[in-house]
């Protein structure tokens, strides 16, 4: 059996199962920052005092994890849909690997960037 | 083996290579769409979208968290008019893409996995997008 080597579980199913339960992650994560949105206009005070408490902090880290889980099975899903042989020709891989890095770049960026903002307040 | 797939690939691919259409008629393909199919690429279209849409997110809150003075730049970027459009393409491709990915979840139970129930989904599910898409512009402006 071939192992597709970039896709994140190593096997289709794990990475089927992480999706969905990233996705959860995410949703709930979404539910509660638009609820803190919505409840009032935020204030410069009220935005340091949510993200930096400590449960939040937390649930920002895992949420940016499920993040960087989700956003990684979905962009290696459409790069392996689109950049092929039919579309691409012969340079296809050579391709493929240059997108996969950039999407891996983009997403390593995207777990950092969130967390370090949020470790780094100091309410 | 090698002799057998070059022998079928002579008589049994070529031809059908030489029959298929070159220039695919893809304005009337794309009318001719499923709702189902338009909901599927809905969904890859919207996730792209986020991708994307979220530097502009970690961008804000990165600002917003870094002292009084980057609030109210981040304050700035968000309420002028181009920072308003592009919250609310970032708030209605989630709406669209969060809608879209509890289907899939419905789905995995085979909860409204027959063609119907396909259809009703993803009219549902576009239907639910647009008025949150509303609710965002009317949140917003």
């Amino acid at each position: 059996m071939v192992t597709p080597v970039a896709s994140l579980g190593r096997s289709g199913l794990a990475d089927f199962v992480l999706q969905r339960v990233s996705a959860l992650v995410l949703l709930a994560y979404f539910c509660c920052v638009l609820g803190f949105f919505v409840a009032a206009p935020p204030s410069h005070q009220r935005l340091i005092a949510f993200f930096g408490n400590l449960p939040m902090r937390g649930f920002t880290t895992l949420a940016m994890l499920a993040l960087a889980a989700h956003a990684w099975i979905g962009m290696w899903t459409v790069g392996t849909d689109y950049v092929r042989a039919h579309y691409f020709g012969r340079g296809h891989a050579v391709y493929l690997a240059c997108y996969q890095i950039g999407c891996l770049a983009v997403v390593f960026v995207y777990l950092l960037w969130p967390l370090s903002v949020v470790w780094g307040l100091r309410p | 083996m090698r002799v057998f797939l070059a022998a079928t690939s002579h008589f049994t691919i070529s031809p059908m290579k030489a029959e298929r259409p070159v220039n695919l008629p893809l304005p009337s393909l794309f009318a001719a769409m499923p709702v189902t199919a338009v909901a599927s690429i809905l969904h890859r279209v919207t996730g792209v979208v986020l991708f994307v849409g979220l530097f502009y997110l970690a961008y804000l809150l990165d600002l917003a968290l870094a002292g009084a003075a980057g609030f109210e730049r981040a304050a700035e970027l968000a309420t002028a008019p181009v920072g308003k459009v592009a919250l609310w393409i970032i708030l209605s491709a989630f709406a669209y893409h969060l809608f879209a990915g509890v289907k899939h979840l419905l789905l995995d139970f085979h909860i409204g996995d027959s063609l119907v129930g396909g259809r009703v989904g993803a009219w549902l599910s576009i239907a639910l997008a647009a008025a949150s898409a509303g609710l965002a512009g009317a949140w917003l402006w």
